[in-house]
């Protein structure tokens, strides 16, 4: 019988069927950090429980780590310091391979991972962070769970899992200029609402799609979880096996071969059925930008903020929206002033977004009064921005230099952009209070954020492109 | 964890959609590195006047005195999305809500109540807000019960049936620790891997 990519996945996985449409499912990679991991690592070791396999576990410092020059364990974060010291502790005690403050792969998990060839086409990869549904753009099975179920895998090797509906979102069509896998997954949840994938696991399929680079592909499946997805995923080819190829933990050599061949197979079948399919023509698409609250509520940049009818919103949380970000229904987008711009996070931090947004950044200033942060995801990745120049571009530009981290993706309790400052941001979220107490987000593609940032207010990156 | 059946309680409505898990427990509130120590930081951002204060503000619904011991949350659809932090089901659980009522449920939220003895009760919106419009009549006598053994809730002299996969629902009902649960499958778990380690060897660092 024809099978999705999603049911080869599970049932290469299946342990044990445990009634219901709960199975028992073997897990292939666990990742942690120091935000949720270290409460997972330290309940197991009072309850006495081992790590089944700690080679085949991964920990990283990531969230609380600071991300100024010269850090060190200390955090801007009160009692930030107690994490990062008792998730070293704690992971090293069971024999787990740490990315710790000062070693030179350490980075965001889900940039990490591919990075390092952890993540691999056909296994499943869990960590105790909602975002980890990035990385089934190798071709995994990836999601987010709790710390409980994080303590379950590391005793266990396996999890519980409720089996999920199928969805397939086609994304067909050439991209225009200026069109980012950012914008495509704006644009799905946007039109089919932030619950839309609830129930599903979502693969990404259709001609965009396979276009796009490894990097791109990462981006798409990140937001995976904003569209409420039990994760997102796309088929393994050509480009995910050169991508890993040589990658220090993916197999090497023969056995690379071998295992290549084997994950060619991952792929949906022809004929296969799906519970729900959408299909979104990627041509007509613009560059995108939220205007509200909630990863659904973005628009073209190019457009206005919605009426309430125009919206698709609740009137009560339409409002709420409207009056968190100090919006009027009617006022353009590209009219707004911003306070500040911020380049980084598991969604858009990696070299290829460093090299877009550098190019819009080459030659010009962001506009006075604007704050500009850029992060890079890992510290492999920073590296890498230094030998081609591009840290050069962005101090240039105006832009703060950092060392890698979550940083000002989410606001742990230290640094923030300040009480109703307007930032645009190549984040994931733009929930109230996320970059900080009443802070407002406007998420957008790394180069929708330089060009806003040279422009001091959102912009149309294929405006500022065209000026050039 | 504890058993749950049956609770009747006084339910508080926080009718709005997309509640995020900042907004459950802002991660300025967790603190240090446990899961308790959580409850006086739940809705930390809705509940007082000042950011990190510790007033209460009179207009949140948990505030008000008709709803002390509030029980049970009547909520808006994609309840606790966003981060996948426990501590916001860790912070619920210990404030002493028991039972979620939403139409949606982000999936890692969703599994952490289970995990944790809360009871996510996934019922249709117009359904939510009838029980919370008859609950906010009265809301110290109009209490809600939630039967899990029938899977049902009982308000106003209406009786919703409510779905959970029978996996999920005998974990509550018995309060059985999943991790004991799993590991009395260990030869099947070695079984399993022996073959997998033959087949896909490079999975085994
Ligand atoms: S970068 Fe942001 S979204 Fe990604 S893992 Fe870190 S905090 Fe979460």
């Amino acid at each position: 019988m024809a099978r999705t990519l999603f049911d080869k996945l599970w049932s290469q996985h299946e342990v044990l069927t445990l009634g219901g449409s709960v199975s028992l499912i073997a897990i292939d990679r666990i990742f942690l950090h120091e935000r949720t991991g270290s409460v997972a690592l330290k309940s197991l070791r009072q309850a006495a429980r081992p790590v089944v396999d700690p080679s085949r576990v991964f920990c990283t410092m990531d969230h609380i780590v600071d991300t100024l020059p010269g850090r060190g364990d200390d955090t801007r974060m009160p009692g930030g310091k107690a994490f990062i010291v008792e998730t070293r502790e704690a992971a090293t005690e069971a024999g787990i391979r740490v990315f710790d403050v000062r070693d030179p792969q350490q980075g965001i998990v889900h940039v990490i991972s591919p990075e390092l060839g952890i993540v691999l086409p056909g296994a499943t990869v869990v960590c105790p962070d909602s975002h980890t549904c990035t990385q089934g753009a190798m071709g995994a099975l990836a999601w987010g769970i709790g710390s409980t179920e994080a303590e379950h895998a590391l005793a266990t090797g396996t999890l519980r899992v409720n089996r999920p509906k199928t969805m397939r979102v086609r994304f067909e069509g050439p991209l225009a200029p200026g069109v980012t896998a950012k914008d495509l997954t704006l644009a799905l949840i946007s039109r089919h609402g932030s619950v839309g994938g609830n129930g599903y696991a979502v693969e990404f399929a259709g001609s965009a799609v396979r276009s796009l680079e490894i990097e791109a592909r990462l981006t798409l499946c990140n937001m995976a979880t904003e569209f409420s997805a039990f994760t997102g995923m796309i088929a393994p080819d050509d480009k995910t096996f050169e991508y890993l190829r040589g990658r220090r933990y993916a197999p090497q050599g023969e056995l690379f071969e071998r295992a290549v061949a084997q994950w060619r197979e991952l792929v949906t079948d022809e004929g296969a059925r799906f519970d729900r399919e959408i299909t979104i023509d990627v041509g007509e698409l613009a560059p995108m930008i939220t205007w509200g609250t909630s990863p659904q509520h973005a628009v073209p940049v190019t457009g206005a903020v919605p009426t309430l009818e125009q919206s698709g919103t609740p009137r009560e949380a339409y409002e709420r929206a409207l009056t968190y970000m100090g919006l009027e229904p009617g006022t353009r987008l590209d009219q707004l002033a911003i306070d500040a711009a911020f380049i980084g996070s598991c969604t858009n931090s990696r070299i290829s977004d460093l090299r877009r947004a550098a190019k819009i950044l080459e030659g010009r200033k962001v506009a006075p009064n604007v704050r500009a942060i850029c992060v890079p995801g890992s510290m492999t990745v920073k590296r890498q921005a230094e030998a081609e120049g591009l840290d050069q571009v962005f101090r240039d530009a105006g832009f703060e230099w950092r060392e890698s981290g979550c940083s000002m993706c989410f606001f742990a309790g230290g640094e923030s952009f300040g009480t109703r400052e307007r930032v645009v941001s190549s984040t994931n979220r733009n929930f109230e209070s996320r970059q900080g107490p009443e802070t407002r987000t406007h998420i957008a593609s790394p180069e929708t954020v330089a060009a806003s940032a040279i422009a001091g207010r959102l912009a149309d990156v294929r405006e500022i492109a065209a000026a050039a | 964890m504890e058993k749950f059946d049956r609770l009747t309680a006084v339910a508080a409505p926080l009718l709005r959609d997309n509640i995020d898990t900042d907004a459950i427990i802002p991660s300025r509130e967790m603190k240090s590195v446990s899961k308790t120590g959580l409850a006086a930081g739940l809705f930390a951002g809705w509940r007082y006047t000042t950011i990190g204060g510790r007033d209460p503000d009179p207009q949140f619904v948990l505030n008000k005195p008709a709803y002390a011991g509030a029980r049970i949350i009547l909520g808006g659809s994609n309840f606790g999305c966003g981060s996948s932090r426990e501590h916001a089901v860790w912070a619920l659980h210990e404030y002493g809500v028991r039972a979620v009522i939403a139409p949606t449920f982000s999936p890692i939220f969703f599994g952490n109540c289970i995990r944790n003895g809360i009871v996510p009760v996934r019922l249709p919106a117009e359904t939510i807000a009838a029980i919370a419009a008859w609950v906010e009549q009265d809301p110290a006598r109009h209490q809600v019960t939630v039967d899990l053994e029938a899977q049902t809730v009982a308000a106003g002299g209406a009786l919703q049936r409510f779905e959970l996969d029978d996996e999920p629902r005998a974990m509550l009902l018995e309060g059985l620790d999943a991790i004991d649960l799993t590991l009395k499958q260990r030869p099947a778990i070695e079984a399993f891997r022996n073959r997998d380690q033959a087949a896909r060897p490079w999975i085994y660092l």
